[in-house]
């Protein structure tokens, strides 16, 4: 398999993994407006940004006008931000097509017709009362492409790299929103427990799809270490950090088989899986929670940049 | 704005208005379709092109837009007994161009006998001295070409053009075909087409009879064989995918390979990989930054010396331009009986060459008449098609063709034949003309039976190109 085409296959499908979080955050973050006053949205809005790592690009674009719909269309659709969703769906369909015979005909066509129906469902700006639509088309074309992949494609090298991709971009996205409202609404490690609020904590869930997941596990009790515990250390969430370095775990085994040998990038996310493993969220909270995040966020990039290496995805 | 001769022979009916045998079979299924259920499957068919993304770059003021090659969907038929003759013509031109090919980068016998000027060669673009004395693997210079036939009579076949460089347009012969069977799969019960669906696994096996002095191989290995692309902004940068995935070969770029251990390699996850034949979509010009177009991003550094040296194939061979260059064309009459001591089967359209001061002179008088083309131009480019010109156009061409002669060859406007297109009004006649493809390999000729038929849409339109506004339709060759 050409390193180009590995490289291809693993954005593709973070591009569309991280089309699907931003969908999920914009959701939550609508269904958090809508409960609450203005300048209490307003502070929500401006988190998604934070947390997309955008909110410089906003503050220079738009000012300081954190409407809900001046932030979903800035986010979903403006031209002049590259990192919109109309953007990662482009940049996911150029990838395919660049890998197109190392996919199927399904996930090419799952990802083409994702880009076709999300370009016409953005040539308009998006309105209150059409968001949950858009948002709802985007959960659902990439939600069928991963299907498309997960029944079509042959179990080999590609696939691996198309899951290592998914699962990279999926433990940054959980763990950034996980970090954004700890870190960013809170004032201080003093509120942790006590007042914080807990519309706030459910919509850190909701934006994960582990609202109701959580609540069956911990029946009522809402508090950090809970939630903490739940997204970084249960293995059994599909967003989770543990759940998703396992997944990573199999993926590069299954490369370490195909090819005969481990890579310095096997090493890498051996630590960090027997950190996962070995840590409980007691130790977590209290070396710091934010600390704990921005460390695995570094590390979480620099495993995707050694698998890159390992596997000459660029010369 | 004069239109073409109105009479123009039919594929599907004649001169009664009569349906001609070839399309008994269709029009009798044709006969019992509802209309607006055709119309519907018509515009279906669209859609589906747009979802699995089979379209075409247009270069030009929409850079990078994508657009869809027009898809009609009633077939260009051709009898069993017509395809036995246009064959075996093609079979003699194809061994034709190979033997010419050969010829002018070695002894250039057919120079020495006076049969075609020197300067011709010489002076000519296409010719690539890197490869004269030089024998490509398996003796073989054109492993794909695309012969352009056009009709003007019941037996009167004339090959407009050969295309002996990168012939493009086979995906859609296969997707053409795909679609019109998953559209209407009850008339190919009722009307025995050939099969073209072979030809990925035909150009496989052809390309593999090519290896490279190099490649070694054991029993079970099979050489490595990958398709080189310009990149998905190339016009036809789907073919290109389409083709690596049907023959499940390498899709690869400019920027995957690279010189290593005297062969060409492939950047992949476990490192370097050789390449054994490597199928390039990539003109000459751009093939190699170190001997052609030094700026090139696209080709790959020191592949001509690796060629040279037997370390891959490249199909088709470099230099293979020259056989299919358009002043060279007026000569392939006697080309093909230098080299085949046969009569040519295929005729030639008459072409005027102006570098020649006579044909010059005639062409000016009758520019309103002829259609000028460029001799190193394709795709329907810097072209002029007097009888559908303006003065002005006409005038502004002459200027350019008084100033550059060399550089032009003038053929009469040809009566094309016409083939029915769906329209709102039913079925309307269209000028048509076809692309046969050829593979070319030690072990012979091989010819898919079918091809690339191109239709113009626009009513009296003599242009069939797709970069053009032309459409396509599917070629069906029946079974004896």
């Amino acid at each position: 398999m050409l390193g180009r085409s590995a490289n291809g296959v693993f954005w593709m499908t973070r591009y569309l993994e991280r089309a699907e979080n931003t969908a999920r955050l914009l959701e939550a973050g609508f269904r958090m407006a809508l409960t609450r006053g203005d300048s209490a949205s307003a502070d929500e809005w401006r988190s998604v940004l934070v947390t997309m790592g955008l909110d410089r690009a906003f503050a220079e674009a738009r000012g300081a006008d954190y409407s809900g719909s001046q932030v979903c269309n800035f986010i979903l659709r403006a031209p002049d931000n590259p990192g919109s969703v109309r953007a990662m769906l482009e940049t996911a369909r150029t990838n395919a097509r660049m890998v197109r015979t190392a996919i199927t005909r399904e996930v090419w066509e799952g990802t083409n017709e994702a880009w076709m129906a999300l370009n016409e469902a953005l040539a308009r700006p998006v309105r209150e009362t059409n968001l949950g639509d858009v948002l709802s088309l985007i959960r659902r074309h990439t939600t069928l492409v991963r299907g498309a992949m997960d029944g079509t494609m042959l179990r080999n090298e590609i696939f691996n790299f198309a899951r290592i991709g998914t699962f990279i971009e999926r433990a940054d996205n959980t763990a950034r929103i996980l970090d954004v409202k700890y870190h960013v609404l809170l004032p201080s490690v003093a509120w942790v427990g006590s007042s914080l609020d807990h519309v706030q904590w459910e919509t850190v869930l909701r934006s994960v799809a582990g609202d109701r997941a959580y609540r069956w596990l911990n029946a009522g009790r809402l508090d950090a270490r809970g939630i903490a515990q739940f997204l970084l250390l249960d293995g059994r969430f599909p967003r989770s950090l543990a759940f998703c370095y396992a997944k990573l775990s199999s993926n590069m085994a299954g490369l370490a088989r195909e090819y005969g040998a481990e890579t310095p990038s096997h090493a890498l996310l051996h630590a960090a899986c027997a950190r996962l493993d070995q840590t409980t969220v007691e130790q977590i909270i209290e070396a710091g929670l934010h600390e704990t995040i921005v460390s695995f966020l570094r590390r979480n990039g620099e495993l995707a940049v050694a698998i890159a290496n390992d596997y000459r995805f660029i010369e | 704005m004069k239109t073409t001769p109105t009479i123009c022979y039919d594929e599907m009916h004649d001169g009664e208005n009569a349906v001609r045998p070839a399309y008994s079979g269709y029009s009798g299924w044709y006969g019992e379709q509802d209309q607006a259920w055709l119309r519907k499957q018509s515009a279906e068919a669209e859609g589906f092109f747009r979802r699995t993304g089979i379209t075409f770059n247009v270069y030009g003021n929409d850079a990078g837009e994508e657009r869809l090659i027009p898809f009609d969907m009633v077939p260009r038929i051709i009898t069993a007994v017509e395809w036995r003759k246009l064959s075996r013509g093609i079979e003699q031109r194809v061994r034709a161009l190979n033997a010419f090919l050969h010829d002018v980068y070695h002894r250039q016998e057919i120079v020495r006998a006076g049969k075609l000027p020197e300067r011709l060669l010489r002076e000519n673009a296409a010719y690539l001295p890197q490869m004269a004395g030089f024998v490509p693997p398996g003796g073989v210079y054109t492993h794909i070409v695309g012969i352009d036939l056009v009709r003007t009579g019941p037996d009167d076949f004339m090959v407009l053009e050969d295309n002996a460089r990168t012939p493009s347009g086979v995906s859609y012969m296969l997707e053409n075909r795909e679609t019109m069977m998953a559209m209407f799969p009850e008339l190919f019960t009722r009307v025995r087409v050939r099969p073209v669906s072979d030809y990925p696994r035909r150009l496989a096996r052809s390309l593999a009879l090519c290896v490279p002095p190099a490649a070694q191989f054991g029993n079970t290995e099979r050489p490595t064989v990958a398709v080189l692309t310009p990149g998905i902004f190339n016009s036809a940068y789907f073919e290109h995918a389409f083709l690596a995935d049907q023959m499940g070969a390498e899709l690869v770029e400019g920027s995957d390979l690279r010189v290593v251990d005297g062969r060409i390699a492939m950047r992949t996850t476990r490192g370097w990989q050789p390449i054994d034949v490597l199928y390039r979509r990539v003109d000459d010009e751009f093939l190699d930054p170190l001997t052609f177009n030094p700026t090139s991003v696209v080709g790959v550094p020191g592949i001509m010396d690796i060629y040279r040296a037997g370390g891959i194939t490249i199909a088709n061979a470099p230099g293979t331009g020259i056989a299919d260059d358009k002043a060279i064309y007026s000569f392939m009459p006697e080309i093909v009986e230098f080299y085949t001591g046969e009569k040519p089967i295929l005729k030639n359209v008459p072409t005027w060459r102006c570098s020649e001061a006579d044909s010059l002179a005639y062409v000016l008088d009758n520019l309103a008449e002829l259609v000028v083309k460029e001799v190193h131009g394709s795709g329907g480019y810097g072209m002029l098609i007097g009888p559908t010109s303006s003065r002005k156009e006409i005038a502004a061409f002459a200027a350019k063709l008084r100033a550059r002669p060399d550089n032009y060859i003038a053929q009469p406007t040809l009566a094309l034949s016409t083939c029915p297109i769906l329209t709102r009004a039913g079925l309307a006649p269209r000028h048509v003309d076809l692309r046969p493809f050829v593979l070319v390999s030690p072990g012979g000729v091989e010819i898919t039976p079918g091809g690339l038929t191109r239709v113009a849409l626009k009513k009296g339109s003599l242009v069939v190109n797709s970069s053009q506004g032309g459409g396509t339709k599917d070629t069906w060759v029946l079974e004896d």
